[in-house]
């Protein structure tokens, strides 16, 4: 079989794969980008994940809507993300430490739940792969049906995905322009900059954290949603295995920009997606030296100096007024 | 480096040298009553999966402090949360969170099994016991010096690295125990599962009925006509039980970290760094050198932990995540518990020993599924912190009313004092 894979064939599965393992990254990071961004470092992310995976994989279980798993898996994120609020922010929780214990919640409530409700290890089918398809365009001069994905190398690179890829990448510019270009955006970049400032300026600090960890709540929950429904179709106690705790790492990686942190999530699912085909071709590398990998490059690109991006400078500071 | 602002470090509040004893134990209250809420949100949990709360927490309670198998098992689960607690202590005074004590433990393991594996019995077995924890010690500390060198060299997250350091270790452990450290016998009998060769047996750390029986305790509690809670106390040092004497090193090394932290320059200095890194390096001390020092000391803690288990309780290595048993998260809990003091530590470690002990007897007595335990602690881990927002504000009120201070340097004042 590996004869008769061409080299060019192999790029195009390791580039598709690379776009497709990227989304619950993508989704997750960009979430707590989100967070980070109004000075909460939210550690919990994982638990968040867990949460978002059962719930949206249970909904479509039983509706056989993947639609309505997807909503579920964002309320189930968007109360974990109260949850973490209210501890974080208004009790001024250290922030490193709650996260944990949001992890831990999420992994013993998520596999509680399976065992209780479910029991064994299903099957759902999610969403599908979209079809950018035109049918008789006579202006083209197309007779038969057209799809997308039928183009040469770009086609099965970024036209075969289910919707839930794109929504993810849809979500850079979304949040780019909200961030940089909306008055609620500069209230949060204030809040996480300059709390004391923004709040002198009658921004509700708190008010702004509480909506951002629970939109970053409700975005780890999609992530675990577009793992358990669209990914793979399947839920598993502790199936997130480690995700969360990457995705927090990518927003530090990507200096907190949406566009870094994209960069960031493509990159290290590329490298995930090329240890899985080395291992798929036969390569022998012992397995679990190739799933260290990932966290060794993260820790690599962590350390390597470049000091463009600073932190928010209120990041896992909680806000007292003070008394004057 | 990234400085915390010292009115919002978990430590500050702790370190005002102004407190009474009496006043201090107040601190405890909101924590106890957080223990309580968690409970109660648990019991929540339970009646929504059609178990009777009561009969569940009940269950848990005889299952510990029944017999003196469950007091043994209390114990026994007490010594690594104890020693990863007193890590952590370390850490968090020089203001340094380190997550990496699961990593850090199955280092510490990892080697300490390597070591006993390949001495074999060439050794006495006091020096191999002692040469295994050295090593584990010693391994644990560098896992810990890699997160300490990034954060002061390199300013990488040590709250990121260290999670990080941990599926390392996880990896590499199921590396190893796959390969170069796997039990020849697993191998010849083709089942390959991941576990070492047993340790040689001196290079099990005496447990308590052992030592009993040497010093003429030979009678068991029937023998003495001893009954009821007596009985399983004199039972569980006297007859055989899984206690190990890793608990009593476990406790030295509290006394130890104890005089480092408050009787020493070092320990001094380490405090220092964690409550206001400005201050430290105007008074010349070397802020980066001491928070390298402060995560390898809480790695090596931590591994030392790994070494204990190995040496006392497991006597091989196998599946590195269930030689680590969640204690390096656990201990961090412990050690919050503790008020992130050494002795405090002590008597936190035989609660959540208890705890655990409860949960895992709750759950074998009423068919409760596993993970109820884990979210239950995840549960204590968001009470306990949240709590601490009381205890601040007490500790707040009480020390503005003492020393009229400018409000909002409030909660440094007391810094120099110590």
């Amino acid at each position: 079989m590996t004869q008769e894979l061409t080299v060019l064939a192999i790029i195009i599965g390791i580039a598709h794969s690379g776009i497709r393992l990227a989304t619950p990254y993508l989704y997750a990071a960009l979430g707590e980008m989100m967070a980070q961004r109004s000075g909460v470092l939210n550690l919990g992310v994982e638990g968040m994940m867990l949460m978002g995976a059962f719930a949206g994989f249970y909904v479509t279980f039983q509706t056989g809507n993947p639609w309505l798993g997807v909503l579920a898996a964002a309320v189930a994120g968007l109360l974990m993300g109260l949850i973490m609020a209210v501890v974080s922010v208004s009790l001024k929780a250290e922030q490193g430490i709650s996260g944990i214990g949001l992890y831990l919640f999420g992994l013993g409530v998520s596999s509680l739940l399976f065992k209780t409700m479910l029991g064994t290890v299903e099957g759902v089918n999610g969403f599908h792969e979209m079809q950018f398809c035109v049918a008789n365009v006579p202006l083209l001069n197309i007779d038969s049906t057209f799809c997308m994905k039928d183009i040469p190398v770009v086609g099965p690179i970024f036209f075969d995905h289910s919707v839930l890829v794109y929504g993810a990448f849809a979500l850079v510019p979304i949040l780019w322009f909200v961030l940089n270009k909306t008055t609620w955006g500069l209230n949060v970049r204030a809040v996480g900059q300059n709390p004391a400032a923004a709040d002198s300026l009658s921004v509700g600090v708190n008010r702004v954290r509480y909506e951002n960890v629970m939109l970053g709540g409700a975005l780890a929950g999609i992530a675990g949603a577009s793992l358990s429904i669209a990914l793979l179709g399947i839920f598993q106690e502790g199936m997130t295995n480690g995700m969360g705790f990457i995705a927090v790492a990518l927003v530090y990686f990507g200096g907190w920009s949406p566009v870094g942190v994209m960069a960031g999530a493509l990159l290290f699912s590329s490298v995930n997606a090329l240890q899985l085909w080395v291992q798929v071709l036969g390569f022998n590398i012992a397995s679990n030296l190739a799933v260290m990998l990932p966290y060794l490059l993260t820790i690599i690109a962590l350390a390597i100096p470049f000091r463009r991006a600073q932190q928010p400078a209120a990041l896992s500071k909680p806000f007292t007024r003070s008394e004057t | 480096m990234c400085a915390r602002d010292p009115a919002q470090n978990p430590i500050a509040m702790n370190e005002t040298g102004l407190r009474s004893w009496t006043d201090r134990l107040f601190d405890f209250v909101p924590q106890v009553v957080a223990l309580f809420g968690a409970l109660l949100v648990g019991a929540i949990m339970l009646l929504l999966i059609g178990v009777n709360p009561w009969e569940a927490y009940r269950a848990a309670f005889t299952g510990v402090f029944g017999s003196k198998n469950g007091l043994s098992d209390m114990l026994v689960k007490a010594t690594p949360l104890l020693l990863v607690a007193l890590g952590t202590c370390i850490a968090f005074r020089a203001n340094v969170i380190n997550i990496g004590a699961e990593g850090q433990l199955i280092m510490g393991a990892l080697a300490t099994t390597w070591l006993a594996v390949e001495m074999g019995s060439a050794a006495p077995a006091w020096l191999l016991i002692l040469l295994c924890m050295l090593i584990g010690f010693v391994a644990g500390g560098a896992w810990g010096a890699i997160p300490g060198y990034l954060k002061a060299r390199l300013g990488v997250n040590e709250i990121l690295s260290t999670v990080m350091l941990n599926q390392i270790a996880i990896q590499l452990g199921f590396f190893l125990l796959r390969g170069v450290m796997m039990d020849p016998a697993e191998r010849a009998a083709g089942t390959n599962l991941p576990h070492s060769a047993r340790l040689p047996a001196v290079a099990d750390l005496p447990r308590f009925t052992d030592i009993a029986k040497s010093l003429g305790f030979t009678q068991t509690a029937k023998q003495l006509g001893l009954d009821g809670m007596t009985a399983e106390f004199y039972g569980l040092f006297a007859e055989p039980t899984r206690l190990h004497l890793g608990l009593i090193f476990a406790i030295i090394a509290a006394i130890v970290v104890y005089i480092l932290l408050w009787r020493t320059t070092v320990g001094y200095r380490i405090r220092a760094v964690g409550f206001n890194p400005a201050a430290a390096r105007y008074a010349g001390f070397r802020v980066r050198a001491y928070v390298v020092l402060a995560l390898t000391l809480s790695g090596a803690l931590a591994g030392l932990a790994g070494a204990v288990e190995i040496l006392g309780l497991h006597h091989r290595m196998f599946e590195p995540t269930s030689v680590s048993a969640g204690y390096g998260f656990s201990g961090i809990v412990v050690a919050l518990f503790g008020r992130l003091h050494p002795l405090g530590a002590i008597p936190s470690a035989l609660l959540f020993g208890a705890l655990l002990v409860g949960g895992d007897k709750m759950q074998r007595a009423m068919q409760i599924p596993q993970p109820l335990v884990t979210a239950l602690l995840g549960l204590v881990v968001l009470f306990v912190v949240s709590a601490d927002y009381w205890t601040k504000k007490r500790a707040t009120r009480i020390h503005v009313k003492r020393e009229p201070t400018p409000a909002g340097t409030s909660a440094s004042a007391g810094a120099a004092a110590d």
